[in-house]
């Protein structure tokens, strides 16, 4: 009995670790879960899969930066792919947690453009090439503000004029800026201001007249699920969110790009991934000109390519046209605020303990 | 004592086994063979705590001591630090060396790990190191004046301070973090800024929540409790099912049954508004607060404050409670006197579970505690997961675990480990 068990359990073990073996042909990308994985599951990974007869995986994490460093350290990389935000590939990439990745292996333009000089300012790192830009905005329901609705970023902050609960994401990032905005800093002096000390203090002040009605979020999901549930009347999102729950589901939300936070989204591939070759196919193949302009027809967010622009069409329904909901677009840009990766890469650290701090003496 | 003295002194012939062997000595070789016996049985399991838990806890708590990350990849600057005495103004001879290694490590691709090591104590100084390491080349001699022109704050004292405490592999200072205390320029520890301070206030809000919620278990289940003991076994049984099914069920789906239950467009809420007991504009906030880490952690730990008090109120004789009746004892001082005094160790029990439980929870008040419902284990999971500070984690953890047991050797001066019955 014993030994009929072992057997067929040996047997059973060996048929599993061939098919391991024989399904190697594979690349593991994470993302952020929900309508930006769908995005890229429908723009990058199902052509790939078509085109090279390579399997995508797709895992999803809050944020995909941080199970990296565990991966590296622990010696057991699961992923091939890394979708990050800038500040996270340029400090992973200083710490020697990521692979560098040759710029000239990217594929031009169309008309020949090197992609060095396609790609947006400052869209390719040592470690890491931009896919899309997206923003940081905030969103509120229409049905709760039938007249007079808020259209400044101040509005956000204004709990008397327009009352009931906010959400914002549970960290220092971009709640910092837009609150020095709310309160009247113009955008080119932001980060100047928040270099100092009393800069950093205004931007709790103003956190701090609302601190009791916020509810914070982690997961991109949330804030269209704490909009839909009536949880919350605002909240801070991923523009691309908004709009899938808004064009893509028909969702009461409208968007105030007023003191927008844009900043670049990368793909980057951690040190020692398994399927290191696939991984750099894969980037390649996702961040050409015309990938990067098919993932505008899945999601509002902008192509990290120049020559990309120029495709971006219509939405998957056929009848919405993405350019006026793009982070880049003119109309939306006049008074955004290009995220500070310098900034964020150097004081994270401080002022995410400061944050937690001063959230827990709530 | 003294008689067992006096027999053994008496002289006697040894007892022996058939084949001449002392009967002693045979005795002693035949429970050797017994007891080697018997730790083949426990090897596997002893072999699987070490592996998956003695070793990786170790390495873990190692770490909040040791963080090599300066003191490998900078050995030259290491070298002058462990020479000169704490407080040294950096001479030459420091900026020759620091100059060396930056440009080393900038090679090696380790300047970002130097860069944020040094940036756990001073803030702002990760993009230093790593600036530095893209310049590093460049300079020359002298090196003071070379280092201090691509940027000032290279001659910062508690820049320099900070290099010299992470010059050593070892440190304390992690714990000094994680008592909201830092390393001062004149080498000693002070408190930091009271807008920095969070890991000992947030620790006492953890005891006081673990706490509070056990209490509210213990007098939610104790009549649970003794229903289950003493009604007839159709019903019983039927009551069981109902503690035991939320307790099978998959923690993450009980947090997110509730947080369905607690929102403010929620079941709870929709029903009080529709009853007419609160109006629309007032819906209470249940979750996202400390009211909903308490209340979702109370009803995903109850089970365990439930069943040993059922176990040890089974063994309870009806008998003598009625006895104490009998002799006139109202029902109070019945139960008072004779009946509780006998629950004490399933109440123990329960109360330590339930606390020690409470005491690392991090999903659930993660879920449904928004701001004011973190709990300490939140902050061990920020360090971990998303500032990757493991070190200030490490020693987090182990003041967690320090007060754990801390509390558990109280517990067993004042009641006794050995009362306690799990079940």
């Amino acid at each position: 009995m014993t030994l009929r068990l072992l057997l067929a359990s040996t047997a059973a073990a060996a048929v599993a670790l061939g098919a391991a073996r024989a399904s190697a042909n594979e690349v593991t990308v994470m993302s952020w879960g929900g309508a930006y994985t769908q995005s890229q599951v429908e723009a990058y990974h199902k052509p790939f899969a078509a085109e090279t007869g390579i399997k995508v995986i797709s895992v999803d994490a809050d944020n995909p930066a941080t199970p990296i460093k565990a991966m590296v350290e622990a010696g057991n990389v699961t992923i091939d792919v890394a979708d990050l935000e800038y500040a996270d590939a340029i400090r992973l990439c200083d710490e020697g947690l990521l692979e560098e990745i040759d710029h000239s292996v990217l594929p031009p333009a169309p008309d020949g453009t090197p992609a060095t000089e396609d790609f947006l300012p400052g869209a390719l790192t040592d470690c890491a090439v931009t896919s899309i830009v997206f923003s940081t905005i905030y969103a509120y329901d229409t049905t709760k503000f039938p007249e007079n609705p808020p259209t400044t970023i101040a509005d956000f902050f204004d709990i008397e004029k327009f009352p009931g609960k906010r959400a914002l994401r549970k960290g220092a990032k971009a709640n910092l800026e837009l609150a020095l905005m709310a309160d009247g800093v113009p955008n080119e002096e932001v980060y100047g201001v928040l270099e100092t000390e009393e800069g950093v203090d205004r931007a709790f002040a103003v956190l701090e007249r609302i601190k009791d009605d916020v509810i914070w979020w982690e997961a991109g999901a949330q804030p269209p699920q704490l909009l839909a549930d009536g949880e919350v009347v605002m909240t801070t999102a991923y523009n691309g969110r908004i709009f899938g729950a808004q064009v893509g589901e028909g969702k009461p939300f409208q968007i105030v790009w007023d003191g927008q936070i844009y900043e670049y989204d990368l793909f980057a591939i951690p040190k020692g991934a398994p399927n290191l070759e696939n991984a750099i196919e894969f980037i390649k193949f996702s961040t050409d000109t015309q990938r990067l302009a098919d993932q505008a027809k899945w999601i509002a967010y902008g192509p990290g390519r120049k020559s990309s622009a120029a495709l971006v069409g219509l939405y998957q329904d056929g009848k919405t046209d993405m350019a006026p909901h793009m982070p880049t677009s003119p109309e939306n840009l006049r008074t955004a605020l290009a995220s500070s990766y310098e900034f964020w890469v150097a004081r994270d650290t401080e002022l995410n303990e400061r944050f937690n701090a001063w959230l827990a003496a709530g | 004592m003294a008689q067992i003295a006096i027999s053994d002194a008496e002289p006697r012939a040894e007892l022996a086994t058939a084949d001449g062997m002392p009967l002693k000595a045979a005795l002693a070789r035949a429970s050797r063979r017994a007891q080697r016996r018997a730790l083949f049985l426990v090897l596997p399991l002893l072999l699987f705590v070490v592996v998956t838990f003695v070793i990786p806890i170790g390495q873990m708590l190692y770490r909040s001591v040791h963080n090599p990350a300066f003191s490998s990849n900078m050995p030259n600057v290491s070298a002058w630090f462990a020479a000169t005495e704490p407080g040294t103004e950096p001479d030459e001879a420091a900026f020759a060396a620091l100059a060396a290694d930056v440009a080393a490590a900038a090679e090696a691709k380790t300047i970002g790990v130097v860069g944020t090591r040094i940036n756990y104590e001073v803030s702002g100084t990760r993009s230093l190191f790593t600036s530095a390491g893209r310049a590093a080349d460049e300079l020359a001699p002298p090196f003071r004046d070379a280092v201090l022109a691509m940027d000032e704050q290279w001659g910062d004292p508690a820049l320099w301070t900070a290099m010299r405490g992470a010059s050593s592999a070892h440190t304390p200072n992690f714990y000094v973090a994680a008592l909201d205390r830092q390393v001062g320029p004149d080498g000693g520890i002070e408190r930091v800024d009271a807008n920095q301070r969070i890991y000992v206030p947030l620790f006492w809000r953890t005891m006081f929540l673990s706490a509070l919620i056990a209490a509210v278990c213990l007098v939610i289940g104790f009549p649970v409790a003794h229903l289950l003991a003493t009604l007839p076994l159709k019903y019983s049984n039927l009551l069981m099912i109902l503690v035991l099914l939320p307790f099978w069920t998959s923690l993450l789906v009980r947090t997110t049954s509730w947080m369905v239950l607690l929102q403010s467009e929620g079941v709870v809420n929709n029903a009080l508004v529709a009853t007419g007991v609160i109006s629309d504009e007032n819906r209470i906030q249940m979750m996202y607060n400390q009211a909903g880490t308490i209340i979702a952690m109370t009803h995903i730990l109850l089970p365990f404050m439930i069943l040993p008090l059922y176990s040890v109120m089974r063994t309870i004789k009806p008998t003598y409670v009625r006895a104490a009746r009998s002799l006139g004892a109202s029902s109070w001082t019945a139960f008072r006197r004779v009946y509780l005094p006998q629950t004490v160790p399933g109440i123990g029990a329960g109360i330590l579970l339930v606390f020690i439980l409470a005491v690392g929870y991090y999903i659930t008040p993660a879920l449904v505690g928004g701001a004011s419902g973190q709990l300490f284990s939140n902050m061990i999971a920020f360090h971990m997961q998303k500032s990757l500070n493991w070190s200030l984690a490490a020693a987090l953890a182990a003041l967690l675990l320090g007060a754990v047991l801390l509390l558990y050797w109280l517990y067993d001066r004042l009641i006794g480990i050995d009362n306690m019955k799990l079940g």
